[in-house]
Order: C-alpha cells, then structure tokens, then sequence
C-alpha cells in the first residue's frame, strides 16, 4: 500500500501491466525519455526501453493509426494523446476505424488500445488544453470511455481498460491528477468497466457525475448538509444504469454534474434514461450543472466556466425545494 | 535503356553571415541599408527581453504557461522584414519577433498567455493571424488567406511559420499539396529548431533536410541558416519575389535553435545536453549581429547601454498594459460566441446557470428554496 497521487497510480497500473504482458506498449508525444509532459510515464522508457515506450512523430492520427494496426496484430497499444484539445487529428482514426474494427470485419480483428488523455480543465492552461470531449466517444458505438475520479479507481480502471477486448478512451481529469493522494494497494486489483460507484449514500437526493467533478460534487453536498447520494459514473460509456436507477427510485430527485458543455453533454444521455425509467419516482425534474454551451474560455474565465461548489449546491437546493 | 534516372535534385543552403562573423559581400552587400539593420538588431534585443521578463512572470504566478522564442528571432523577423506589410504573416507561437515588427502590441501576446482572449483581437489591418496552438494547423489556413488573395487578384501573399515537429501532421502536408497543385502564393516557414518538445527531429524527419520535404510536392526549396538575419531576409525576399511574380508556393527550412525550455512548463534538461545548447549559445543572431555591427561602426557598448534602457522601459510599459487591462466580463465568453446568441445560450449567459431550474427561476415561483450563505467563488 502507498500513498499516491492519481498520476502515480496511473504509472504504477501500467508499470504492472508491462511488466505482466509484453504485448502491452506505450507510443505517444514525449512519453518516453522525458516520461510524458504530466509525468505519467516518468521512468517507462528507462525500465522497459524504447522498443516498449516509443516517442512518436507528433501526429494524433498517426498514434492512433498505427495503434489500430498494432493491436490488430495481437499487441495491446496504449497510446498516449497529449491533451484533451489535440484528439481532433485522431477523431478520424478512433471513430471511422477503431470504434467500427469489430462489427464491420464480423470479429475478424478487433482494436484493444487504450487512449490515454489528460482531459478538462481548472490548471491554468492555454487554449485547448481544457476540453472535456467524453460524450463525443460515448457517442460513437463501439467505444468505451472511462473517467476515474481517484487514485485507487484510476489504477483499477486502467488495468481493466488495458486488458479490455474493445477500444478504451481514458481519460484522465489533469484538475485532480497531483490534488490529493489516496491509499493504492500495490497489490493487483481490478476495477470492472461500466460499474459506478457510490461515493457516499443518502436519501434526499442523487448526485450523478465523474471525472474531477466528483470533487466539487462532495465539497457541494457538504455544504448543503443534506443527505445526499453521490454516485460516480466512473466509465462513461458502457454506464452504470442500474446504480443510478436504484438510487434515483430511492431518492425521487437527480441533479447531474460534469465539466463537458450542457448540450449533448452525456448529462443528458442520463436525465433521458432516468425519464425512462424512473419517471413514476420523480419528485422533480432532473437537472443538469455543466459547462455553459460555449467555447471553454482561456483561463482568466476558466472558473467561471467550470461548474463549482456554489452551482451546484444550488442546484441542489432548488432541486430539493421543487 | 531499362532503367533511367527520371528525377534528381539538390537542396541549396544560405548562410551570408556565419557564426564565426564571417560574411558573404556578395550575398549580402546591400541586402539590408545599415538604418534598418541597427533597427531590425534593436527588434531582436527587445524580443529577448521580453522572453526574460515573460518567464519571470511565469514564475512569480503572474503570467500562464509562456514559450520563450529564444535564439530564433532572426526567422519571424527576417520574414516580417523581407514581406510587404500587407502580406499576410500566419504564425505559430514562436514569431514574436516578427509579429512585433509588423506592428502587433507586445502586450496582446502578454495578454494570450495570461489567458485572455482579447490578446488575439489582432487588428486586421496588420495582416497577422492569432498565435495558432494546435500543431501544424495553421499552414492550411495561410494556403486559404493566400488562395483568396488570388482569387480577388491581390499582389498579397501569405508567410506561414512552423516547427519541425509540425513537419509530422497530415494537416502540413495537405497544405503544402493544396498550395503546389492549385498554385497558391504562399511561403512555407519551417523553422526546424530540432526539438518537439522533447522529441528529437530524427523522430520527426529521416531526410537530410526538412526543406527537401518540399521537392516531393514539386515545390521550391531552400534551406537557410535561421540564426543570420540576413540569410533569412534574403531567402524570404527571393522566395516572396517567386511566390507573388509565379503565383506558386516555395518552401524555407531555417535551421534554428530553441535556446529556452518548450516552455515554462517544460525542463530541457530532462531531455537534452548542455554541451549542446552551449554550442547554439555561439550561433545566437543577436551576438552575432552584434559583432558584425560593431565590425562596421554601426554598433558600441554605450548606444547598446541606452538601447537595453529603452528596451526595458518598452517590456515594461507592456508588461503593464497587459496587467492593468480591466478584467473581462464574465459574459465575454457568451457573447462573443455567434454573431448573434441563441436564445437558449443567453438564458445560461443571464442565470449564469445551466440547471433548468436555475435558467427559469419561474418554475420555482411560491417554491421556498432555502439559501445558502456562502459567496459565489473569488476570482
Ligand atoms: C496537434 C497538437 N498536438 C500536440 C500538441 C502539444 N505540443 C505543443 S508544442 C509541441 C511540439 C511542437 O514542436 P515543433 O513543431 O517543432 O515546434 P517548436 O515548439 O519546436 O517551435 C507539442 C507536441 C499541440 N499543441 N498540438
Ligand atoms: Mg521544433
């Protein structure tokens, strides 16, 4: 067991499962001697060399392009994009090739990769290095999207994501990947795909959200002092349905958070479900606290973007009053 | 004759003043008048300085994530120089030095990396795109700038600047077969300072050159040493006079060196030898400049003592434009989203809400919502 930051959970999970598997390999932008430009692979490139940890030519397409070959030779690419803004030269790659590999050659070949990217915002950073583009790949059939929100859940998640049969985006909320450390057992452990978990239980209402949300999600809910169920998705896409249908016929009220615009955010994906399923349980409508339907602003702004504490507690509020 | 040779080519190299002060007469007699020359050195000066002042900004927290344009000024402003003033200049996010000659206030690129927007409201009588941060985009837009100076029968052509790593994405390439089929009057600026980040350019690029890449799109090509101002000025005027006179692009690889980290949130040392940016230290265009000025009387130590006063009093006007420009309005991002805002975008941009609840407070009218006594954050 150690204390680690998410960062060092993620490097410890693909130390692991290099170490295990020499199918797996790691190609990207400065992933390799200078171990990522957030440290994620700080060290790969030494202990597994550069035949395993491959500094890429800078070309988003490129990296997932020939990941999709890789891993339809057998291997099990974990390719690196660097940010969050910088997936639009691989969107070809991913959702005209990857996501359709399976279905369109009947299982003939099948695209194991694992993107890895450092998503959404509240660091400071320059343009396009803010975006939360998760509902975009949970809108393309044939892909899964997974968002830890810790350490522990970020170790555990990844292992399964690498080990996945299917095509995996990961991303990794950069807001929380050094802003707290938590327990990560050095032991092997799994955390399956499509399984959310519930962050703290209560009766009042359900919170549904992931990623770094989670975090001011719980700093919400404190300062409301109600009881209130928060539930993290954790894998975006295929979602926990279940966990949130049972806690919503519980609490009768949903309020669901993430960073990704409103419209056609994956907050509306859930608030439809849970009208589909839920409706005789409502005590009032579901509500969504999301980023604004603009452009994510350069980062003076950035913080009036991101949805905080305060938007969502009254969110909260206004969703108990109702 | 089974096999014959149906292609062959060579890659010219420019280089008028070397690293060791050795110039070309030929080349370079009356490239630049010496007026200029003392000017366009006073340009590069200030652009380090400013590099200077903007990574201690970053460091004390008053300034974001800056790339420092260091060692590599010679190439945007040789360009800026050599190009007419309304030709279009397409940068990446090392042409400072060229952006400022053209006219672009110091501060707006201050103003970018403290994270506002308003730093890219480049007037457009400048003929200046905002700084472009996705890799190898931009060149296909300077193709496009270009094209419609064509099409109106403009004289104006269009210089666009990016690194070797760019060289890498398939945008680069699209660009550089857009301009050579369709004939399209637009400068390719490489400047290849043999690093992306921390990627090598062997990573990048197998060839001997970067400007050789060009030959394969069937267009012209040189290869300049970045670093001596008037190699660059003379291969962008040479290119400039074939781009605007043909009517078709022309490639420029100028052989650079990024003296600095990436950026401040980058460490060089991880990645590359010291003994490697010392020996870039004695190619820097400006001491080299400098020396040569000095050669030829145009240049001494007390008219460099007032100019670094200027310059610091210059860097530090802007760097106080820039901190003094009144914060923006929390609505900026919404209201300069579309021509005209959606309906739906005002009520999130009026409620500064998103919940349904929140956007029409009607719904909640006789509704007791309890208040929460906590401030909405500070910025
Ligand atoms: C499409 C895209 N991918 C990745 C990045 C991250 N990134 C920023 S600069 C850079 C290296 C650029 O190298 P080069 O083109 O040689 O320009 P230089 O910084 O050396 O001037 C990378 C990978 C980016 N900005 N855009
Ligand atoms: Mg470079």
């Amino acid at each position: 067991m150690a204390n680690l930051t998410l960062v060092q959970a993620i490097n410890l999970a693909l130390v692991q499962e290099m170490e295990k598997d020499d199918r797996v390999i790691i190609l990207g932008e400065d992933v390799g001697p200078n171990g990522g430009v957030f440290r994620v692979t700080e060290g790969l490139h030494k202990r597994f060399g550069a035949h395993r940890v491959v500094d890429s030519p800078l070309a988003e397409s490129g990296i997932i392009g020939t990941s999709i070959g890789l891993a339809m030779a057998g291997l099990r690419p974990v390719p690196e994009i660097q940010f969050d803004g910088f997936l639009g030269p691989a969107y070809d790659q991913l959702c005209s090739h990857a996501a359709r590999m399976r279905t369109r050659t009947r299982g003939a070949f099948t695209v194991p990769i694992t993107v890895r990217v450092p998503v959404g915002g509240g660091i400071h950073a320059p343009e396009l290095h803010s975006d939360s583009p998760e509902s975009i790949y949970a809108h393309q059939p044939g892909m899964k999207v997974v968002m830890p929100s810790s350490p522990y859940d970020a170790k555990g998640l990844l292992i399964s994501s690498i080990r996945d049969p299917d095509p995996v985006m990961f991303f990794e909320p950069k807001r929380i990947y050094r802003a707290f450390r938590e327990e990560v057992p050095e032991d092997e452990y799994v955390i399956p795909l499509g399984r959310a978990r519930v962050v703290c239980e209560g009766g009042e209402m359900t919170v549904v959200s992931w990623g770094a949300s989670v975090v001011q999600c719980m700093q919400a809910i404190e300062r409301t002092g109600r009881s209130i169920e928060l539930i993290d998705l954790r894998t975006i896409y295929p979602f926990d349905m279940a966990a949130v249908e049972a806690s919503v016929k519980k609490t009768g009220r949903c309020v669901i958070v993430h960073e990704a615009p409103k419209t056609c955010g994956f907050g509306a994906e859930i608030s439809a479900r849970i009208m589909e399923r839920c409706f005789l349980h409502l005590e009032a409508p579901v509500q969504r606290v999301a980023g604004f339907d603009t452009v994510m602003p350069y980062y003076k702004l950035e913080l009036d973007y991101l949805p905080d504490a305060s938007r969502i507690a009254r969110a909260i509020e206004e969703t108990a009053a109702y | 004759m089974p096999i014959t040779k149906v292609f062959s080519t060579e890659i010219e190299r420019i280089s008028i003043l070397d690293e060791h002060g050795k110039f070309d007469e030929k080349l370079g007699k009356g490239l630049i008048p010496d007026k200029d020359l003392v000017k366009l050195y006073e340009a590069m000066v200030a652009c380090r300085h400013l590099d200077e002042v903007a990574f201690r900004l970053q460091r004390s927290g008053r300034m974001g994530t800056y790339p420092q344009n260091m060692g590599q000024e010679a190439n945007s402003l040789g360009a800026a120089y050599a190009l007419a003033n309304d030709d279009w200049l397409v940068p990446c996010y090392r042409e400072n030095c060229g952006l400022f000659w053209r006219g672009v206030p110091m501060e707006m690129v201050l103003l970018h990396w403290m994270g506002d927007e308003r730093g890219n409201a480049i007037p457009r009588e400048l003929f200046c795109t905002p700084l472009a941060i996705p890799i190898g985009t931009q060149m296909l837009h300077a193709t496009g700038l270009a094209w419609a100076a064509k099409y109106r029968g403009e004289k104006r052509i269009a210089c666009t600047f990016f690194g070797d790593g760019a060289t890498s994405e398939g945008d680069f390439h699209e660009a550089c077969n857009f301009a050579a089929n369709l004939d399209i009057p637009v400068i390719f600026f490489c400047q290849n300072n043999f690093w992306a980040i921390s990627v090598p350019g062997k990573i990048q690029c197998s060839a001997p050159t970067l400007a050789q890449r060009a030959v394969a799109y069937g267009m012209k090509t040189v290869q300049c040493d970045g670093n001596d101002l008037f190699a660059v000025v003379k291969c962008v005027r040479d290119a400039a006079e074939f781009t605007r006179s043909t009517g078709k692009p022309h490639f420029i690889e100028g052989v650079t060196y990024r003296l600095g980290d990436h950026t401040t949130a980058d460490d060089a040392r991880r990645y590359r030898d010291a003994a490697e940016v010392e020996m870039w230290k004695t190619r820097d265009p400006i001491t080299r400049l400098r020396a040569f000025m000095k050669e030829r009387k145009l240049w001494d130590d007390s008219k460099e003592g007032s100019l670094k006063e200027r310059v610091e009093k210059e860097v530090a006007a802007a760097v106080e434009r820039a901190e003094t420009i009144a914060a923006p309005n929390r609505t900026d991002f919404f209201d300069s989203m579309y021509a005209e805002i959606p309906e739906d975008l005002r009520l999130q941009r009026d409620s500064t809400q998103t919940h349904g609840l929140g956007e029409n407070p009607s719904q909640l009218d006789g509704v007791e919502v309890r208040k929460l006594d906590h401030p909405e954050h500070a910025h």
